[in-house]
C-alpha cells in the first residue's frame, strides 16, 4: 500500500538526521511515540510532538524509558504503528521490553541515537558502541533486524524500511543512528506518498472462532487480530502455545523459539542491505557503517589514488549480518579493514564470517568523535602488504 | 570547490540559525552540497556556541571541518578559540563592536548595533550577519539567501528578517 498523504512532508528540506528520522516514521504511518527525551535523540520526539497534532496521533512523554518501551507495545496492539526514541542509557533500560516485543511478536521500532558510553558517557558526542547490545541486550535467544543510516536522507529512507520490516516480520526493529548523523543537517528529499511503499499490518481475515493468535502463516509469521472486531486474545511474555496461553514445556519452548529465529533467518537475503563497490579485484576491503562509512569512503578514494585496489562494503543492516558476502570477500581479498566507533564489535562478526581466510584489521575508536581519514588509510596500506 | 566555514559566538546570538540559513541556501537553492554540524556541549544562552558548515560542489564525506576557510566570530572568546583553525588564505568575519580583530581582518560589521538601530532590538543581528557574509564571500547567491531566510524564520518575522539581510548586504557594499 501507499503512504497516507497527511503524514508525508513531500518536498526538499534541509534538516538533521533526528528530524528526518521523525519524518520517515510519520511517512511510514507511525502515529504514536512514547519517550523520555534524551540527548542526542531529542530532536526526533520534539519534531514528532510538533507535527502530530496536525497529522493526528499521540506523543506521550513518559516517566522513563522502561515505561516508554512498553507503552508503545500497548499502542501497537491497540492498532497504532509506534516507536520509541532514546540513546545509550535509555536503551539499556529498554532491554527487557525489547524481549517482550520479540516474544509477543509486536511490530514496533526502537531508535537509538548512539552516544559515548558506558553509563551517561558522552551525551553530545558520537559512538557506535550499542550494536552488540542491540543484538544481544535482551535475555534469551532471538533474531532481530537493526538498521544503520549514514546520512539524514537515509534516516528518512531507512526508517520507512524499519517500519516495513517490523510489520512484515512482526518484530521490534532497532534503528541504530549515531550522534553525528543525528545532529548533521543536510538536504533531505521526501517523495510523494504514491512513491512510498508501506507494508500494512498483517491483520487476519479469519473469523474470531477460527483464529489462533500465534498460528503462523507459511512464512512463520502469525497474523494479528484487529482490536474491537470481536477477537479475544491473551498476550504474554511467557512461553506460549498458538492460542497465546502459557505452555511451560520443552516442546512449546522449542517450537516457539525455533519459529521466532527462523522467521528472520529464512528470509535473511531479503533483509540484508549493503552498499558494495569494487569487491571483485580488491586487495583490501573496508567494511563500515553509519558515519564511519563516510570517513571510510574518503580513505578508500585516497587509497585508490595510491594505487591500492580497495573495495567497500557499507552495512545498512547491521543485523542480520551479511555472513555470505564477508565469507566470499575473505576468499579473494588480502585483508578486510573494519573501522568502527567502538572498541571492536562488528569486527568480531567479520572474523567469524571470514574465519582465517584473510587478515582482519580492526580500527577501533572509543567515541567522542570520528576516525581521522589517515587512520583508516593507514590500515588499508597495512592490509595491502604481502605477509 | 569546497569551503569550510565556522560560525561561532554566544548561545542566543542565533549562531546555529546563521549557519542553517547559509547551508540551506547553498544546498536547496544554489544546487550545491552542504553539511552542517552544530557543536553541542552543555551550552545554554550566553556561553560559547559554534556551527561547522561545509559547502561543496562534490558529495561531502568527512563531516567536520579540517581547516577554516571562513571564520565568523560573533564573540571575542569565539575568535580566541577558533582563530588557530583558519587556513592561510582563510578570511575572518567579525562583529566589530563585540570583537576586537582589527589586526587580523578588515571584514567587521556592527551587526548588533545595526539591528538595534533598525529594529529596536538585537534580535536580527544574525541575519544581518548572513547578509554581510553573502556580500563579502559570495559563498551563496543573494536570491538563495533570501529564499532560505523566508523558509527558515517564523512567518511573522519574515519581513524584518529580509530587511535585516538587506542591511547586512548593503553594509558590505557601502564599506567595500
Amino acid at each position: 500500500m501507499k503512504a497516507k498523504l497527511d503524514g508525508v512532508l513531500t518536498g526538499v528540506h534541509y534538516m538533521d538526521g533526528d528530524q528526518a528520522a521523525c519524518e520517515g516514521a510519520l511517512a511510514a504511518g507511525c502515529r504514536y511515540i512514547a519517550g523520555y527525551p534524551i540527548t542526542p535523540s531529542t530532536e526526533t520526539v520534539e519534531r514528532f510532538a510538533q507535527r502530530i497534532p496536525c497529522v493526528g496521533g499521540i506523543f506521550m512523554q513518559m516517566e522513563d524509558e522502561i515505561a516508554s518501551s512498553i507503552a508503545i507495545q500497548g499502542a501497537v496492539w491497540g492498532g497504532a504503528k509506534a516507536m520509541t526514541v532514546t540513546s545509550g542509557p535509555g536503551f539499556s533500560l529498554m532491554m527487557e521490553h525489547i524481549g517482550y516485543a520479540i516474544m509477543t511478536e509486536t511490530p514496533c521500532v526502537f531508535v537509538d541515537v548512539q552516544r559515548g558510553g558506558p553509563s551517561t558517557g558522552l551525551p553530545t558526542m558520537p559512538s557506535q558502541s550499542d550494536l552488540m547490545q542491540a543484538r544481544w541486550g535482551s535475555h534469551g535467544d532471538y533474531d532481530l533486524i537493526a538498521l544503520c543510516p549514514n546520512s539524514p536522507q537515509e534516516c528518512f529512507d531507512l526508517m520507512i524500511c524499519a517500519f516495513n520490516f517490523s510489520e512484515r516480520f512482526r518484530i521490534p526493529v532497532m534503528f541504530m543512528m549515531d550522534e553525528c548523523i543525528g545532529h548533521m543537517t543536510e538536504k533531505v528529499v521526501i517523495p510523494h506518498p504514491d512513491d512510498i511503499e508501506i507494508t500494512p499490518r498483517r491483520y487476519t481475515a479469519k473469523r474470531p472462532q477460527d483464529y489462533l493468535l500465534y498460528g503462523p502463516c507459511d512464512d512463520l509469521v502469525p497474523e494479528m487480530p484487529e482490536i474491537g472486531k470481536g477477537y479475544h486474545f491473551h498476550i504474554t511474555g511467557l512461553t506460549h502455545d498458538e492460542r497465546g496461553y502459557p505452555d511451560m514445556t520443552v516442546d512449546a519452548q522449542h517450537r516457539l523459539i525455533h519459529r521466532l529465529i527462523h522467521k528472520i533467518k529464512n528470509y535473511k537475503n531479503g533483509i540484508v542491505m549493503v552498499e558494495a563497490d569494487d569487491l571483485d579485484n580488491a586487495e583490501v576491503v573496508v567494511l563500515s557503517f553509519g558515519i564511519t562509512s563516510r570517513i571510510a569512503d574518503r580513505a578508500i578514494i585516497d587509497a585508490k589514488n595510491s594505487g591500492i585496489k580497495t573495495g567497500k562494503i557499507r552495512l545498512k543492516t547491521i543485523w542480520p549480518f551479511p555472513d555470505e558476502l564477508v565469507k566470499n570477500v575473505s576468499q579473494k581479498a588480502r585483508a578486510i579493514v573494519v573501522p568502527e566507533i567502538n572498541a571492536g564489535q562488528i569486527v568480531r562478526e567479520v572474523e567469524r564470517a571470514a574465519t582465517d581466510r584473510c587478515r582482519i584489521i580492526s580500527v577501533p575508536h572509543y567515541g567522542g568523535g570520528v576516525h581521522r581519514v589517515e587512520t583508516i588509510y593507514d590500515a588499508i596500506i597495512e592490509g595491502a602488504k604481502v605477509e | 570547490m569546497t569551503k569550510e566555514i565556522r560560525i561561532s559566538g554566544f548561545g542566543g546570538q542565533g549562531v546555529i540559525l546563521t549557519a542553517y540559513i547559509i547551508g540551506k541556501a547553498a544546498s536547496l537553492y544554489d544546487g550545491k552540497e552542504s553539511s552542517l554540524i552544530q557543536s553541542f556541549g552543555p551550552e545554554a544562552r550566553g556561553s560559547s556556541c559554534s556551527a561547522q558548515l561545509i559547502i561543496s560542489d562534490e558529495k561531502i564525506l568527512y563531516p567536520y571541518i579540517a581547516g577554516t576557510d571562513i571564520l565568523v566570530a560573533m564573540s571575542q572568546s569565539a575568535l580566541a578559540k577558533f582563530f588557530s583553525e583558519v587556513k592561510k588564505d582563510g578570511v575572518v568575519i567579525y562583529e566589530n563592536e563585540l570583537v576586537d580583530a582589527k589586526n587580523i581582518s578588515t571584514l567587521g560589521i556592527p551587526a548588533t548595533r545595526l539591528s538595534e538601530e533598525e529594529f529596536g532590538k538585537s534580535f536580527y543581528s544574525n541575519v544581518i550577519m548572513v547578509g554581510y557574509i553573502t556580500a563579502v564571500t559570495g559563498i551563496i547567491k543573494l536570491g538563495s539567501a533570501e529564499e532560505a531566510v523566508r523558509t527558515s524564520v517564523p512567518s511573522h518575522t519574515v519581513e524584518n528578517n529580509l530587511k535585516a539581510l538587506e542591511t547586512g548586504y548593503n553594509f558590505a557594499k557601502n564599506h567595500a
